[in-house]
Protein backbone atom coordinates (compact mmCIF):
# COMPACT_ATOMS: atom_id res chain seq x y z
CA UNK A 1 0.00 0.00 0.00
CA UNK A 2 2.94 2.23 -0.08
CA UNK A 3 1.41 3.19 -3.42
CA UNK A 4 -0.75 5.43 -1.65
CA UNK A 5 2.24 7.51 -1.04
CA UNK A 6 3.43 7.35 -4.75
CA UNK A 7 -0.80 8.59 -5.44
CA UNK A 8 -0.53 11.58 -3.54
CA UNK A 9 2.84 12.75 -4.50
CA UNK A 10 1.13 12.45 -8.30
CA UNK A 11 -1.63 14.35 -7.08
CA UNK A 12 0.11 17.40 -5.64
CA UNK A 13 2.70 17.81 -8.15
CA UNK A 14 -0.09 17.84 -11.07
CA UNK A 15 -1.92 20.12 -9.31
CA UNK A 16 1.61 22.13 -8.56
CA UNK A 17 2.57 22.17 -12.41
CA UNK A 18 -1.09 23.34 -13.60
CA UNK A 19 -0.42 26.55 -11.18
CA UNK A 20 2.57 27.17 -12.40
CA UNK A 21 1.50 26.76 -15.87
CA UNK A 22 -1.46 29.12 -14.74
CA UNK A 23 -4.22 26.33 -16.14
CA UNK A 24 -7.72 27.05 -14.58
CA UNK A 25 -9.29 23.92 -14.36
CA UNK A 26 -6.29 20.56 -14.45
CA UNK A 27 -7.83 18.09 -16.62
CA UNK A 28 -5.79 15.78 -17.75
CA UNK A 29 -2.25 13.91 -16.17
CA UNK A 30 -0.41 11.27 -17.97
CA UNK A 31 1.40 9.19 -15.43
CA UNK A 32 3.89 6.99 -16.43
CA UNK A 33 5.21 3.79 -14.14
CA UNK A 34 8.67 2.36 -14.52
CA UNK A 35 8.37 -1.30 -14.94
CA UNK A 36 10.72 -1.40 -12.47
CA UNK A 37 9.02 -0.48 -9.66
CA UNK A 38 6.67 -2.69 -10.46
CA UNK A 39 3.34 -0.94 -9.16
CA UNK A 40 0.53 -2.29 -8.29
CA UNK A 41 -2.05 -0.58 -10.81
CA UNK A 42 -5.07 -1.30 -8.91
CA UNK A 43 -4.34 -0.16 -5.76
CA UNK A 44 -2.56 3.16 -7.37
CA UNK A 45 -5.71 4.29 -9.68
CA UNK A 46 -7.89 3.49 -6.51
CA UNK A 47 -5.85 5.87 -4.04
CA UNK A 48 -5.94 8.23 -7.31
CA UNK A 49 -9.88 7.76 -6.96
CA UNK A 50 -10.05 8.79 -3.02
CA UNK A 51 -7.28 11.38 -2.93
CA UNK A 52 -8.48 13.00 -6.37
CA UNK A 53 -11.70 14.35 -4.21
CA UNK A 54 -9.29 15.97 -0.97
CA UNK A 55 -6.62 17.70 -2.89
CA UNK A 56 -8.52 21.43 -4.07
CA UNK A 57 -7.87 21.67 -7.95
CA UNK A 58 -7.54 17.85 -8.56
CA UNK A 59 -11.06 17.09 -8.42
CA UNK A 60 -12.16 17.35 -12.45
CA UNK A 61 -8.48 15.12 -13.70
CA UNK A 62 -8.09 12.00 -15.18
CA UNK A 63 -4.97 9.84 -14.97
CA UNK A 64 -3.72 8.12 -17.93
CA UNK A 65 -1.63 5.23 -17.01
CA UNK A 66 1.22 3.92 -18.80
CA UNK A 67 4.13 1.26 -18.41
CA UNK A 68 7.58 1.97 -19.31
CA UNK A 69 9.84 -1.25 -19.66
CA UNK A 70 13.11 -1.01 -17.90
CA UNK A 71 16.29 -0.76 -19.50
CA UNK A 72 19.83 -0.78 -18.37
CA UNK A 73 23.29 -0.18 -19.31
CA UNK A 74 26.32 -1.99 -17.85
CA UNK A 75 28.94 0.83 -16.36
CA UNK A 76 31.53 -1.91 -16.84
CA UNK A 77 31.33 -3.54 -20.30
CA UNK A 78 28.60 -0.83 -21.72
CA UNK A 79 25.73 -3.99 -22.28
CA UNK A 80 22.31 -2.86 -22.62
CA UNK A 81 20.11 -5.42 -21.19
CA UNK A 82 16.08 -5.25 -19.85
CA UNK A 83 14.63 -6.30 -16.96
CA UNK A 84 13.12 -9.00 -18.47
CA UNK A 85 15.21 -12.47 -17.33
CA UNK A 86 17.06 -10.85 -14.57
CA UNK A 87 16.66 -13.37 -11.51
CA UNK A 88 15.33 -12.00 -8.18
CA UNK A 89 13.69 -13.75 -5.36
CA UNK A 90 10.25 -12.56 -4.36
CA UNK A 91 11.35 -10.33 -1.30
CA UNK A 92 14.27 -8.80 -3.69
CA UNK A 93 11.14 -7.99 -5.94
CA UNK A 94 9.21 -6.64 -2.80
CA UNK A 95 12.33 -4.65 -1.94
CA UNK A 96 13.14 -3.33 -4.97
CA UNK A 97 9.36 -2.44 -5.41
CA UNK A 98 10.00 0.10 -2.20
CA UNK A 99 13.26 1.20 -3.44
CA UNK A 100 13.80 1.05 -7.37
CA UNK A 101 17.68 1.44 -6.52
CA UNK A 102 17.71 -1.59 -4.42
CA UNK A 103 18.07 -3.21 -8.01
CA UNK A 104 21.86 -2.28 -7.57
CA UNK A 105 22.20 -4.68 -4.94
CA UNK A 106 20.18 -7.94 -5.95
CA UNK A 107 20.54 -7.73 -10.09
CA UNK A 108 23.75 -7.65 -12.13
CA UNK A 109 24.73 -6.90 -15.53
CA UNK A 110 23.82 -10.45 -17.47
CA UNK A 111 27.23 -10.50 -19.62
CA UNK A 112 29.57 -9.21 -16.88
CA UNK A 113 27.86 -9.79 -13.60
CA UNK A 114 28.51 -6.51 -12.62
CA UNK A 115 26.49 -4.41 -10.21
CA UNK A 116 27.46 -1.26 -10.96
CA UNK A 117 25.21 -0.14 -14.10
CA UNK A 118 22.75 2.87 -14.94
CA UNK A 119 19.15 2.79 -15.09
CA UNK A 120 18.58 4.10 -18.46
CA UNK A 121 14.67 3.89 -18.06
CA UNK A 122 11.75 2.46 -16.64
CA UNK A 123 12.39 3.44 -13.00
CA UNK A 124 9.44 4.33 -10.85
CA UNK A 125 6.23 6.67 -11.10
CA UNK A 126 6.99 10.28 -12.93
CA UNK A 127 4.19 12.47 -14.49
CA UNK A 128 4.73 12.55 -18.82
CA UNK A 129 2.21 15.40 -19.30
CA UNK A 130 -0.11 17.25 -18.25
CA UNK A 131 -3.75 18.96 -19.63
CA UNK A 132 -5.82 21.60 -18.54
CA UNK A 133 -8.01 24.95 -19.69
CA UNK A 134 -6.08 28.17 -19.56
CA UNK B 1 7.16 18.36 -21.71
CA UNK B 2 9.81 16.76 -19.42
CA UNK B 3 8.94 14.00 -17.04
CA UNK B 4 8.19 15.65 -13.86
CA UNK B 5 9.76 13.58 -10.72
CA UNK B 6 6.35 13.58 -7.97
CA UNK B 7 7.94 12.56 -5.23
CA UNK B 8 9.50 16.07 -3.62
CA UNK B 9 6.12 17.06 -3.50
CA UNK B 10 5.09 15.69 -0.88
CA UNK B 11 8.47 15.42 1.41
CA UNK B 12 7.12 18.94 3.37
CA UNK B 13 4.01 17.03 4.15
CA UNK B 14 5.93 13.69 5.23
CA UNK B 15 8.35 16.11 7.35
CA UNK B 16 5.29 18.59 8.85
CA UNK B 17 4.45 16.87 11.91
CA UNK B 18 8.18 16.29 13.18
CA UNK B 19 9.25 19.88 15.58
CA UNK B 20 13.04 19.70 15.09
CA UNK B 21 15.27 17.90 12.64
CA UNK B 22 19.14 17.05 14.26
CA UNK B 23 21.49 16.33 11.42
CA UNK B 24 24.52 14.42 12.70
CA UNK B 25 27.49 15.18 10.04
CA UNK B 26 30.91 13.98 10.20
CA UNK B 27 32.82 14.44 6.97
CA UNK B 28 35.57 11.96 7.52
CA UNK B 29 34.72 8.22 8.08
CA UNK B 30 35.42 6.36 11.72
CA UNK B 31 34.50 9.41 13.51
CA UNK B 32 31.64 8.30 15.63
CA UNK B 33 29.31 9.87 13.26
CA UNK B 34 26.80 7.00 13.49
CA UNK B 35 27.36 5.80 16.90
CA UNK B 36 26.68 9.58 17.93
CA UNK B 37 23.36 9.88 16.04
CA UNK B 38 21.72 6.76 17.48
CA UNK B 39 22.88 7.17 20.63
CA UNK B 40 21.05 10.56 20.72
CA UNK B 41 18.50 9.41 19.74
CA UNK B 42 18.19 6.57 22.35
CA UNK B 43 18.98 9.59 24.97
CA UNK B 44 15.96 11.76 23.49
CA UNK B 45 13.15 9.07 23.53
CA UNK B 46 14.61 7.74 26.93
CA UNK B 47 13.86 11.34 27.81
CA UNK B 48 10.11 11.01 26.65
CA UNK B 49 10.38 12.88 23.59
CA UNK B 50 8.67 11.50 20.48
CA UNK B 51 12.13 10.63 18.29
CA UNK B 52 12.95 8.91 15.11
CA UNK B 53 16.17 7.93 13.35
CA UNK B 54 16.90 7.95 9.99
CA UNK B 55 20.06 6.05 8.85
CA UNK B 56 21.26 8.02 5.52
CA UNK B 57 24.79 7.02 5.33
CA UNK B 58 23.44 4.40 2.92
CA UNK B 59 26.79 2.59 1.69
CA UNK B 60 27.85 2.93 5.35
CA UNK B 61 24.34 1.71 7.39
CA UNK B 62 25.26 0.85 10.61
CA UNK B 63 22.61 2.67 13.06
CA UNK B 64 20.85 -1.08 13.18
CA UNK B 65 24.35 -2.51 14.73
CA UNK B 66 24.03 0.39 17.36
CA UNK B 67 20.77 -0.10 18.12
CA UNK B 68 20.64 -4.10 18.04
CA UNK B 69 17.51 -4.03 15.41
CA UNK B 70 16.68 -6.96 14.27
CA UNK B 71 13.60 -8.89 12.39
CA UNK B 72 12.26 -5.31 11.63
CA UNK B 73 10.40 -3.70 8.70
CA UNK B 74 8.34 -0.70 8.30
CA UNK B 75 4.67 -1.54 8.20
CA UNK B 76 2.82 0.08 5.16
CA UNK B 77 0.25 2.11 5.38
CA UNK B 78 -0.74 4.53 2.72
CA UNK B 79 3.48 4.85 2.76
CA UNK B 80 5.71 3.23 5.36
CA UNK B 81 5.74 3.56 8.95
CA UNK B 82 9.13 3.23 10.69
CA UNK B 83 9.48 -0.05 12.84
CA UNK B 84 10.00 1.88 16.43
CA UNK B 85 12.60 0.33 18.65
CA UNK B 86 13.14 1.37 22.72
CA UNK B 87 11.05 4.14 21.47
CA UNK B 88 13.18 5.44 18.76
CA UNK B 89 10.83 5.55 14.81
CA UNK B 90 13.58 3.97 12.49
CA UNK B 91 14.32 3.96 9.26
CA UNK B 92 17.14 2.64 7.43
CA UNK B 93 18.21 0.94 3.92
CA UNK B 94 19.11 -2.02 5.35
CA UNK B 95 15.51 -2.78 5.23
CA UNK B 96 15.72 -3.55 2.01
CA UNK B 97 19.52 -4.88 1.38
CA UNK B 98 18.87 -7.84 3.69
CA UNK B 99 22.04 -6.30 5.10
CA UNK B 100 24.21 -6.85 1.57
CA UNK B 101 26.27 -4.10 0.14
CA UNK B 102 24.48 -1.09 -2.03
CA UNK B 103 26.53 -0.21 -4.53
CA UNK B 104 24.92 3.00 -5.81
CA UNK B 105 26.61 5.89 -7.47
CA UNK B 106 26.01 9.85 -5.76
CA UNK B 107 22.66 10.38 -8.26
CA UNK B 108 21.26 6.67 -7.52
CA UNK B 109 21.64 7.61 -3.33
CA UNK B 110 20.13 10.55 -3.94
CA UNK B 111 17.22 9.12 -5.66
CA UNK B 112 16.82 6.16 -2.81
CA UNK B 113 16.92 9.19 -0.52
CA UNK B 114 13.65 11.15 -2.47
CA UNK B 115 11.93 7.74 -2.10
CA UNK B 116 12.09 6.85 1.33
CA UNK B 117 11.81 10.74 1.97
CA UNK B 118 8.47 10.59 -0.38
CA UNK B 119 7.06 7.73 1.19
CA UNK B 120 7.79 7.25 5.19
CA UNK B 121 5.62 8.21 7.44
CA UNK B 122 6.75 9.83 10.82
CA UNK B 123 3.71 11.34 12.21
CA UNK B 124 4.04 13.37 15.22
CA UNK B 125 7.96 13.61 16.63
CA UNK B 126 9.73 15.72 18.88
CA UNK B 127 12.69 15.09 17.23
CA UNK B 128 14.21 13.46 13.91
CA UNK B 129 18.00 12.64 14.01
CA UNK B 130 19.53 12.30 10.66
CA UNK B 131 22.49 10.04 10.40
CA UNK B 132 23.95 12.02 7.65
CA UNK B 133 25.58 10.87 4.10
CA UNK B 134 29.40 11.10 4.75
CA UNK B 135 30.86 14.24 3.34
CA UNK B 136 28.67 16.90 0.95
CA UNK B 137 27.51 15.20 -2.25
CA UNK B 138 24.51 15.14 -4.13
CA UNK B 139 22.88 13.30 -1.51
CA UNK B 140 23.90 15.55 1.35
CA UNK B 141 22.71 18.47 -0.54
CA UNK B 142 19.32 16.92 -1.41
CA UNK B 143 18.59 15.91 2.30
CA UNK B 144 19.37 19.53 3.27
CA UNK B 145 17.33 21.07 0.49
CA UNK B 146 14.56 18.59 1.35
CA UNK B 147 14.82 18.19 5.23
CA UNK B 148 14.44 22.34 5.71
CA UNK B 149 14.73 23.60 9.20
CA UNK B 150 17.22 21.15 9.92
CA UNK B 151 20.06 21.77 12.55
CA UNK B 152 23.54 20.63 12.25
CA UNK B 153 25.40 18.55 15.15
CA UNK B 154 29.25 18.57 13.43
CA UNK B 155 31.31 15.68 15.04
CA UNK B 156 34.83 15.20 14.66
CA UNK B 157 37.68 13.22 16.67
CA UNK B 158 41.32 15.45 17.84
CA UNK B 159 42.61 14.54 14.30
CA UNK B 160 44.14 17.54 12.66
CA UNK B 161 42.77 16.00 9.48
CA UNK B 162 39.15 15.98 10.66
CA UNK B 163 40.05 19.18 12.02
CA UNK B 164 40.58 20.69 8.76
CA UNK B 165 37.99 18.94 7.05
CA UNK B 166 35.63 20.21 10.03
CA UNK B 167 36.09 23.66 9.38
CA UNK B 168 35.29 23.27 5.67
CA UNK B 169 32.07 22.01 6.42
CA UNK B 170 30.95 24.66 8.71
CA UNK B 171 32.08 27.09 6.13
CA UNK B 172 29.83 24.96 4.00
CA UNK B 173 26.79 25.09 5.98
CA UNK B 174 27.31 29.12 7.15
CA UNK B 175 27.26 29.35 3.03
CA UNK B 176 23.95 27.33 2.71
CA UNK B 177 22.70 29.08 6.07
CA UNK B 178 21.91 26.05 7.95
CA UNK B 179 22.06 26.44 11.32
CA UNK B 180 24.95 24.60 13.35
CA UNK B 181 24.15 23.63 17.01
CA UNK B 182 27.62 22.62 17.21
CA UNK B 183 30.36 20.53 17.23
CA UNK B 184 31.18 17.31 19.44
CA UNK B 185 34.68 16.04 19.81
CA UNK B 186 34.60 12.21 19.46
CA UNK B 187 37.71 9.95 20.81
CA UNK B 188 38.68 13.31 22.63
CA UNK B 189 41.26 13.10 25.29
CA UNK B 190 39.30 16.06 27.76
CA UNK B 191 41.02 19.13 25.97
CA UNK B 192 38.50 19.97 23.43
CA UNK B 193 40.10 23.41 21.51
CA UNK B 194 37.16 24.79 19.53
CA UNK B 195 34.90 22.36 19.45
CA UNK B 196 31.75 22.86 21.72
CA UNK B 197 31.76 19.68 23.67
CA UNK B 198 33.91 16.70 24.06
CA UNK B 199 33.08 13.18 24.26
CA UNK B 200 35.70 11.37 26.01
CA UNK B 201 37.24 7.94 24.42
CA UNK B 202 35.09 5.08 26.15
CA UNK B 203 36.56 1.89 26.01
CA UNK B 204 33.69 0.19 27.32
CA UNK B 205 31.36 1.45 24.40
CA UNK B 206 32.78 -1.18 22.02
CA UNK B 207 30.49 -3.94 24.14
CA UNK B 208 27.66 -2.23 24.34
CA UNK B 209 26.58 -1.50 20.91
CA UNK B 210 23.87 -3.68 19.77
CA UNK B 211 22.40 -3.15 23.66
CA UNK B 212 20.74 -0.01 24.20
CA UNK B 213 20.27 -0.22 27.88
CA UNK B 214 23.96 -0.99 27.94
CA UNK B 215 24.73 1.78 25.75
CA UNK B 216 23.14 4.16 27.49
CA UNK B 217 24.64 3.47 30.91
CA UNK B 218 28.21 4.14 28.98
CA UNK B 219 30.52 7.41 29.90
CA UNK B 220 30.16 7.71 26.15
CA UNK B 221 25.85 8.13 26.37
CA UNK B 222 26.79 10.23 29.54
CA UNK B 223 29.02 12.82 27.70
CA UNK B 224 27.11 12.84 24.72
CA UNK B 225 23.91 13.58 26.62
CA UNK B 226 25.79 16.39 28.73
CA UNK B 227 27.02 17.72 25.18
CA UNK B 228 23.06 17.57 24.08
CA UNK B 229 22.06 19.54 27.00
CA UNK B 230 25.26 22.24 26.57
CA UNK B 231 24.14 22.72 22.91
CA UNK B 232 20.48 23.11 23.31
CA UNK B 233 18.90 19.98 22.56
CA UNK B 234 17.80 18.71 25.44
CA UNK B 235 16.59 21.67 27.93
Amino acid sequence: MHEWALAESVIKSAVAHAGEQKLRRLKETGVVFGELQDIDREIFSFALEELRAQVPGAAACSFKISVEPAAFRCKACSHEFPLKGLKKTKDESEFIHFVPEMAHTFLKCPKCKSPDFEIIRGRGVSISYIKGEK
Amino acid sequence: MTAIDPRPSVIADRLSGVKRVIAVTGWKGGIGKSVTASTLALLLARRGFRTGLFDLDFAGASDHLVLGAKGLFPKEEKGLEPPVLEGVSFMSVVFFSENKAVPLRGANVSDAIIELLAITRWGELDFLVLDMPPGINDAALDVMRFARGAEVLAVTTPSVLAHDVLERSLELYRKLKVPVLGVVENMSAGRHGTADAAIRTDPALEKALGRPEALLKTAFAGDLARAAGKLGIIG
